[in-house]
């Protein structure tokens, strides 16, 4: 079982005091430990973004990607070696601009994925554009007054949930062990999930701070009645609940097979262990078919 | 009389199943000992329009179509009016009976020399097979009819291409295919010149085009992933992996994009998966990023991009080679990626397995230039043409579990080398934990901005560029080497080349062919030493600019002569080709 000390990265993060990235790679460290997966059991793909450099501050596999474009390539990866636990993390920007068509397919693929988005509602590392989840009305760079920007939010849970997600739940930065409990289980769920963290942006986000999210947020399983995860209906409705109050916790999740299940040529052994080897007798026959 | 060697065209519009007869026909005649090139034409739609397969029969070997066709085969007006002119004296038009052709037309094919020869195609078709879509079994089987060529043939073919459908299927066809053919063979093929005849004992043989030469040869060297998004004309590729995959151990992706086929691909080549990409120019423009990431990562991938005219959507089912020049500059900054341009179908199959080597030895980005002619063209070969003995499998500085386990010390990922390489290990191992890294970083993958991390890592990177050169093939020399004339091409155009090298060199040496396979790193010195022997040379090239010759100025400051252009969305013929030579020399 890894230690905390053992997932130390070698660099200390770059990020600007008090931003939520740390908590989040705090959470992903103790998930971890917690869940008892060593260091090169687990794939961290990563788009771009300040949240995108996370595997570079501890000890894990990583690969840093391109903008956007981090879950088609932990997909690879998935089908590659499924054997290896596969996760994304980056931010909103990311994952829910220019790679949102991406996310939208790996939900109803359910390949069995995990996504942590860090969802900050505005463009970080570029200086403070407005991003996807920006409410409607926030003054930006790119969104200047009077109208700010035009646009809906995007409602991230919601638009999961309607694609076919098996897991979709909401952590906040704030709290690195409900997080760490977030994500063990979505490292253990089989199939594709997404966590959206709110995590504020202390240098360019000035509206959603801590203090605005610890106003409003509450855990769904605390609530009175209780929750249950696997009602569609309630899940979609908890994920379009936005404003005075902010639910977090698991919204929803179900079994169904994930992709890889309905895939022959890997019920056995992943594709790296088929390794490149071709039986030549096997060869010739395909030869046949030309014939 | 003329045996075993003429052309049939068979024309009509989109959705008459003039593909699919096509195919059965050229396999029929192949299946009798004789030798086939099948070139297709077609349209971006998928019912009407004029499409036409024109094959080729001969009882030697086959490396390209020609432009003459002694069998037209029309199912439509059109099918006569666009392609009279190519049927010589003694040649013959086959079509239904009441297909309304002008006058004009039939005076002018008479002019020529040619016969008519009218069959009730339709009127077979509904009345004894039941319905209108069995015209292109009967127009088959009546071509097979004016040629003397047996029937048991085409009987052998609707058994096994029908057979899936029931035997109710298979029965219909045959009784169309059996009227049409006698009707043909009673009326006409006592007046007609032209047969084939089975050439007994003659070895069966394959029947290919060259996507399925690549895609076999990529099974062979142990592809194991390909992603794609559909695109005219490399997405058979990804169509006939995808039939393969549950059997050959493959996961294939048919994708939301072509971004995320890519993107999938580099993932699975991260990992340690063999990883292929199909696509055309426009799909491969989108690619371009991502092909970046896998230069300055270090990720192995190879990119299939059959061309098409372009820009933009182009000319979508037709012939270009136009994508020379973007392929060795796509994305931005500078990085090793090695393009290969396999012209025939064993050079195809060749491609299919080598550029996962290379892509793996040098841990780069591989771009396979095919194009549409080679990738859509069928073309008998004996079984060994594909040589499954030479396939080699290289993975270069690849560790394996047991050397990542003896390994001292820690592992970095982008260690500093003298040839570039760094040694490889993929994710899963307790002593290779890294993380790859899109930006610019050290030797162990940490993101760097150091003026000394720049520059160490970049020249790693490019030393590949000089390593890689070493695995480069030479460009193949063909023709006689006292030929005056020295034609260069890469690509598909070997095909026609070739056939225009037999008719210009019949009576006295008069051109080769220089075939350039390796682009990129480009064998600059073996290409200046061919070319230095020429006295003339000739740039002959799908594109209108001359992208090779400019690469071959570029990279040995040698300034082709003369060039053979054709970018009007079609192939070279080899009649083209021989026209272009000598205007050069009687110029």
């Amino acid at each position: 079982m890894p230690s905390m000390k053992d997932l130390q990265g070698r660099d200390r993060p770059t990020w600007c005091p008090g931003c939520g990235d740390h908590g989040v790679l705090n959470a992903v460290k103790l998930a971890m430990v917690n869940y008892n997966i060593e260091p090169h059991q687990l794939l961290i793909v990563t788009g771009i973004g300040c949240g995108s450099k996370l595997p570079q501050y501890m000890w894990v596999n990583g690969l840093h990607t391109l903008h956007g474009r981090d879950i088609p390539i932990a997909t690879g990866a998935k089908l590659a070696n499924h054997k290896l636990y596969v996760m994304t993390v980056s931010g909103d920007g990311n994952t829910y601009g220019m790679g949102l068509s991406h996310l939208l397919h790996a939900a109803r693929r359910n390949i069995n994925i995990t996504s942590v988005v860090q969802n900050n509602q505005v463009y970080g590392l570029t200086k403070g554009q407005y991003s996807p989840t920006s409410e409607t009305g926030t003054v930006t760079k790119t969104s200047p007054p009077p109208a700010g920007a035009i646009e809906q939010p995007v409602r991230p849970l919601a638009l999961a949930l309607i694609a076919g997600a098996t897991f979709v739940a909401r952590g906040f930065a704030k709290d690195p062990r409900y997080l760490a409990d977030i994500i063990g289980k979505a490292l253990m769920h089989r199939g594709y999930a997404l966590i959206d963290v709110l995590q504020p942006c202390v240098t360019f986000n000035r509206v959603n701070t801590y203090d605005w999210y610890s106003e409003r947020v509450y855990k769904v399983e605390e609530q009175p009645g209780g929750y249950d995860p696997t009602d569609f209906a309630a899940a979609l409705e908890k994920a379009q609940e936005w404003g005075d109050r902010i639910p977090i916790g698991i919204l929803y999740q179900v079994e169904r097979p994930t992709y890889e299940d309905h895939l022959p040529a890997i019920r056995e052994q992943s594709l790296v262990e088929l390794g490149v080897h071709r039986d030549m007798a096997e060869l010739e026959r395909l030869k046949r078919e030309f014939m | 009389m003329p045996k075993n060697d003429l052309t049939f065209l068979l024309g009509g519009e989109a959705g008459q199943g003039i593909e699919s007869s096509a195919t059965g026909f050229a396999k029929a005649i192949a299946h009798a000992g004789l030798h086939i090139f099948d070139l297709r034409d077609y349209r971006s739609r998928i019912r009407g329009g004029h499409n036409f397969a024109q094959i080729r029969v001969s009882a030697e070997p086959l490396t390209s179509h020609r432009e003459t066709v002694h069998v037209l085969l029309a199912m439509t007006e059109e099918a006569v009016r666009r392609h009279y002119p190519q049927v010589p004296a003694g040649g013959a038009i086959l079509y239904d009976e009441a297909l309304p052709v002008e006058d004009a037309i039939w005076e002018a094919v008479q002019a020529r020399g040619v016969q008519r020869f009218p069959v009730p195609l339709r009127k077979i078709a509904e009345e004894i097979g039941g319905a209108v879509v069995m015209m292109n079994t009967a127009a088959t089987a009546a071509a097979a009819g004016v040629t003397r060529f047996p029937f048991s043939y085409i009987e052998e073919i609707i058994r096994v291409n029908f057979g899936k459908r029931g035997e109710a299927m298979v029965s219909a066809n045959l009784k169309v295919a059996d009227a049409a053919y006698r009707y043909a063979l009673e009326h006409y093929a006592g007046s007609f010149d032209h047969t084939i005849e089975p050439i007994p004992g003659a070895p069966p043989r394959m029947l290919l085009n060259g996507n399925e030469a690549f895609a076999f040869g990529a099974v062979a060297g142990g592809c194991r992933f390909a992603a794609g998004y559909p695109m005219t004309p490399g997405s058979p590729v990804l169509e006939w992996l995808a039939g393969h995959a549950n059997q050959y151990g493959l996961v294939v992706k048919h994708t939301e994009d072509e971004i995320a086929a890519i993107c999938m691909a580099v993932g699975a080549g991260h990992v340690g998966a063999r990883a292929l990409v199909p696509t055309s120019g426009g799909g491969f423009s989108l690619m371009v990023e991502a092909l970046g990431f896998a230069g300055m990562s270090e990720t192995p991938v190879v990119i299939y991009n059959a061309q098409r005219p372009g820009p933009s959507t182009g000319l979508p089912t037709r012939q270009e080679q136009g994508d020379l020049l973007f392929s060795l500059w796509a994305s931005q900054g500078e990085f090793l990626r090695v393009v290969l341009a396999p012209g025939t179908h064993e050079e195809a199959f060749e491609a299919g397995w080598r550029s996962f080597n290379l892509a793996e030895t040098y841990q780069t980005p591989v771009i396979v230039l095919g194009d549409h002619f080679l990738a859509t063209s069928s073309r008998t070969l004996e079984p060994e043409a594909l040589d499954l003995s030479a396939v080699q499998v290289e993975r270069g500085k690849l560790l394996s579990p047991a050397e990542l386990d003896a390994l001292e010390g820690e592992y970095y990922r982008y260690a500093i080398t003298e040839d570039g390489v760094s040694p490889r290990a993929v994710p899963g191992h307790p002593k290779a934990v890294y993380v790859g890294e899109g930006n610019e970083h050290d030797y162990q993958g940490r993101i760097a901005e150091e003026i000394e991390d720049r520059v160490a890592l970049n020249a790693k990177r490019l030393r590949k560029l000089e390593t890689a050169r070493q695995s480069m093939r030479p460009p193949k020399r063909y023709g006689p080497a006292e030929a005056p004339v020295m034609l260069v091409g890469w690509g598909s155009t070997v095909m026609p080349a070739l056939e225009a090298l037999r008719i210009l060199n019949a009576e006295r040496p008069t051109a080769q062919y220089l075939h350039i396979t390796d682009v990129w790193p480009f064998p600059a010195e073996a290409v200046a030493q061919a070319l230095g022997e020429a006295r003339v040379t000739i740039a002959v090239e799908n594109n209108a600019l001359g992208q090779m010759a400019r690469l071959i100025r570029q990279e040995t400051g040698i300034r082709l002569e003369h060039f053979i252009s054709k970018y009007d969305g079609r192939p070279f013929s080899p009649e083209y080709i021989v026209r272009g030579v000598r205007e050069v020399l009687h110029a």
